[in-house]
């Protein structure tokens, strides 16, 4: 067979043809970039996040105010929307545990009521819901007339004002430490249990050496901060609100959308995955006694969520993408923050193409942490 | 000694007995139902008391105290309802767009043609070819009401287009510019020549890991940057590029579900008997795999309807851009809720109709999967 009709040489010669062409496409865009570029008087390079902008941000970690750097106006969008992703997977995920065991639920109001708010928020467009929070959240009685629950929380429209700890840091590092805490527990708790079926002992001293663990930490921090314990409690001044924290109408619209939204489609994860646990198990483990609580821990959870984890990592993707919608109401997240520093600086394609690499970034470390999890409650096969 | 019986069986079965008392009817339903223990009771109780409370909150707001007509929006300031009537007033402006008053009838046909032959589809009254053809006429006259020039009707530029009709043409194009780009990446993804399956994953991956708006953005303010002027293209057709991407990306992978799902051995057969690559994707694999991926597909095609909303931000008036644009009026502009629940009951109503009809396709497809495996 002559070499040019052997499958070998020819898939080689397909593949060779194809990125050719392709890198000839490439070389073409990129000379024409350069000559737009040129002929619009343009420069590139990523020298310009050093330079000072000219605008200002509403929300932020640390204040933004213009003349910082392009480089600060970056991290700003990418705390904002780190930290309102976060916050909006715990809100979703609960809500969306909540609404999935409540479509089981034998209580036929309960489940009913649970469908309908899976149908309604499934079949409309995210960014109808938050707009439509938006709207929602902008006719709110201005803040001398705000609904107050006990002087403790006010809503105006200039959004939902509540208590917050006197020293923000401090309490940010307590709750740190903290959480830092129950992930070392529950890893000494996971060695523990290996141990446990290797060698068949009990650790006698494991309740107090894993409560330790988990508060010991927090504990810690919390004296080294020298121990505030003030709250700041909002208090009507004026025409405004003092003391406290004000989250914005636009944080609480993209908050609610993403929340809502995406606990529609956790519900449908939760409830597809504990219906995938067998009956049999199910009554298998009621035969033998099991407790109610032993029942989900040690029989349904581990069957339940190696179905629930590969989609509803998925989910939080989605959600964590969905967070630039935030500039379809004004709140500064990444995407938002991006549109304001290429309008400023004309960079546009170097905005973008950090913006995607960010995003990009963030989503495959969900993926990646989704992966770490799934390890541990496959199934061993044997 | 006794004879034994010749057998316990009774010809015929023993009559029916009655049910144990109490276990059926209403109120035997209702027990079980919301009352079977204390705990269900309270959880009963407490939740029909908040659904009361929230529906009659709701229904003294969108019903009893709603102003449902009220020129200029005079009437609506002292209402402590709705105000239905920015609804009737802006309802043009947010079914058209911007399209030129005069010209609106050819909208209303737009949204005509696909509500009927998208309700014809799902009855499934004609064959599969004839359901695909029609929706390419759909979608050809779709463009060609919007855009006039024949026929005796003015041409319409696209800075003009608006409403629903604008709507289900991004969709339309998303859809039918998607699905083949992403039968071409799931075959890709799957090809034994490494460079093609690289750059596959690739473009999949990539898509898949930045949102829809970046995707957008790169197409509206990038692409132009990247191609020579005389090359220029439209801001809709090149946000619409981005659409099609991104659809592509997601359908890529609910396509190479279903060639995962087909057995090695139909490829292997249709080798056997020496067909080439594409005549064994096109006879063979494709039309079996596509089967199984459409229920799959739905989700993914509902979500490009939902996600036409995009275009309100790129400023492109789509329902939601010629909606927010329609509410831009001072006189309307405090009953943006009205409008966007009007937009909410629009979208909730078609995407429930797609769903449905995906539903009883992932039916047909299950009753399908018995009949091949007896």
């Amino acid at each position: 067979m002559p070499f040019w009709r052997q499958p070998r040489s020819r898939a080689i010669a397909w593949q060779a043809l194809l990125l050719a062409a392709l890198a000839a496409l490439g070389i073409w865009l990129v000379l024409n970039a350069r000559q737009a570029l040129i002929d619009r008087g343009m420069t590139s390079g990523l020298g310009f996040l050093f330079d000072e902008t000219q605008f200002a941000l509403g929300e932020a970690f640390f204040s933004f105010t213009s003349g910082d750097t392009y480089l600060k106006a970056f991290a700003v969008g990418l705390g904002n929307t780190v930290l309102l992703s976060a916050v909006s997977i715990v809100t979703a995920s609960i809500i969306g545990a909540i609404v999935g065991f409540a479509r089981l639920s034998p209580n036929a109001l309960a489940s009913s009521l649970a469908r309908a708010y899976v149908y309604a928020f499934r079949n409309t467009p995210q960014l109808v819901q938050i707009v439509f929070w938006y709207t929602f959240f902008t006719l709110f009685p201005a803040a001398r007339l705000s609904w107050s629950f006990f002087d403790f929380v006010f809503a105006s429209n200039r959004g939902l004002t509540i208590p917050a700890p006197e020293n923000m840091t401090a309490f940010t590092a307590v709750a740190a430490a903290f959480l830092a805490g129950c992930a070392l527990a529950w890893w000494v708790a996971h060695l523990a249990d290996r141990r446990r079926r290797r060698t068949g002992q009990k650790w006698k001293s494991a309740k107090p050496v894993l409560l330790a663990t988990i508060f010991v930490p927090a504990l810690l921090v919390w004296l080294a901060f020298g121990m505030p314990l003030t709250w700041s409690i909002p208090e009507l001044k004026g025409f405004n609100f003092a003391g406290g924290i004000t989250l914005s109408p636009e944080f609480l619209a993209i908050y609610f959308g993403l929340s809502f939204y995406i606990a529609a489609f956790i519900a449908e994860i939760v409830r597809g995955g504990l219906l995938s646990v067998d009956s049999g198990q199910i009554e298998a483990a009621n035969a033998i006694g099991l407790t109610r609580i032993d029942l989900y821990r040690r029989v349904v959870a581990p069957q339940a969520l190696r179905v629930i984890i590969p989609p509803l990592a998925a989910q939080y993707v989605s959600l964590l993408k969905n967070s630039s919608l935030g500039v379809a109401v004004g709140y500064p997240d990444l995407f938002s923050v991006s549109n304001t520093m290429l309008t400023y600086s004309g960079r546009t394609i170097e905005v973008l193409c950090i913006m995607a690499a960010v995003y990009l970034a963030l989503s495959l470390a969900i993926g990646a942490v989704a992966n770490f999890v799934n390890g541990f409650v496959q199934i061993p096969e044997r | 000694m006794t004879e034994a019986p010749a057998s316990y069986a009774t010809i015929g079965g023993a009559p029916a007995r009655l049910p144990p008392l109490g276990s059926t009817g209403f109120l035997a339903r209702l027990h079980k139902r919301y009352f079977a223990t204390p705990l269900m009771s309270i959880v009963t109780i407490v939740l029909a008391a908040i659904t009361v409370w929230a529906l009659a909150g709701l229904f003294r707001w969108a019903i009893w105290d709603a102003v449902w007509y009220a020129p200029e929006g005079a009437a609506c300031r002292d209402a402590a309802g709705a105000c239905w009537a920015v609804i009737a007033e802006k309802y043009r402006v947010m079914l058209f767009g911007a399209f030129p008053y005069q010209e609106q009838w050819r909208g209303g046909a737009i949204i005509a043609l696909w509500l009927v032959w998208g309700v014809l589809t799902a009855t499934n009254l004609f064959a599969v070819s004839l359901r695909l053809i029609g929706w390419l006429i759909v979608f050809i006259a779709t463009i060609a009401l919007l855009q006039g020039g024949i026929f005796g009707m003015p041409h319409v530029g696209t800075d003009l287009w608006g409403g629903l009709p604008l709507t289900f043409l991004i969709f339309g194009g998303t859809v039918a510019g998607g699905l083949p780009l992403a039968i071409l990446l799931a075959l890709g993804r799957r090809s034994q020549l490494p460079a093609i399956r690289f750059l596959s994953v690739a473009t999949i991956e990539c898509v898949r890991g930045i949102p829809l708006l970046v995707v957008l953005f790169f197409a509206a303010l990038i692409l132009p940057l990247f191609l020579p002027d005389q090359l220029n293209v439209d801001k809709l057709v090149r946000a619409e590029i981005g659409m099609i991407i991104f659809f592509a990306a997601y359908a890529a992978e609910v396509v190479r579900g279903g060639l995962q799902a087909l057995p090695d051995g139909q490829e292997e057969a249709a080798k056997a008997l020496g067909l080439s690559y594409w005549q064994r994707m096109r006879k063979i694999v494709l039309p079996q795999a596509l089967a199984i991926s459409i229920p799959a597909l739905f989700n993914d095609i509902i979500r490009a309807f939902k996600n036409t909303t995009f275009f309100s931000i790129l400023g492109l008036f789509d329902v939601l851009g010629a909606t927010k644009a329609a509410l831009q009026d001072p006189n309307w502009v405090r009953y943006g809720l009205e409008g966007y629940l009007f937009v909410f009951l629009l979208y909730f109503l078609i995407c429930s109709g797609m769903s449905l009809y995906g539903r009883s396709l992932e039916q047909a497809n299950a009753r399908r999967g018995r009949k091949v495996e007896r």
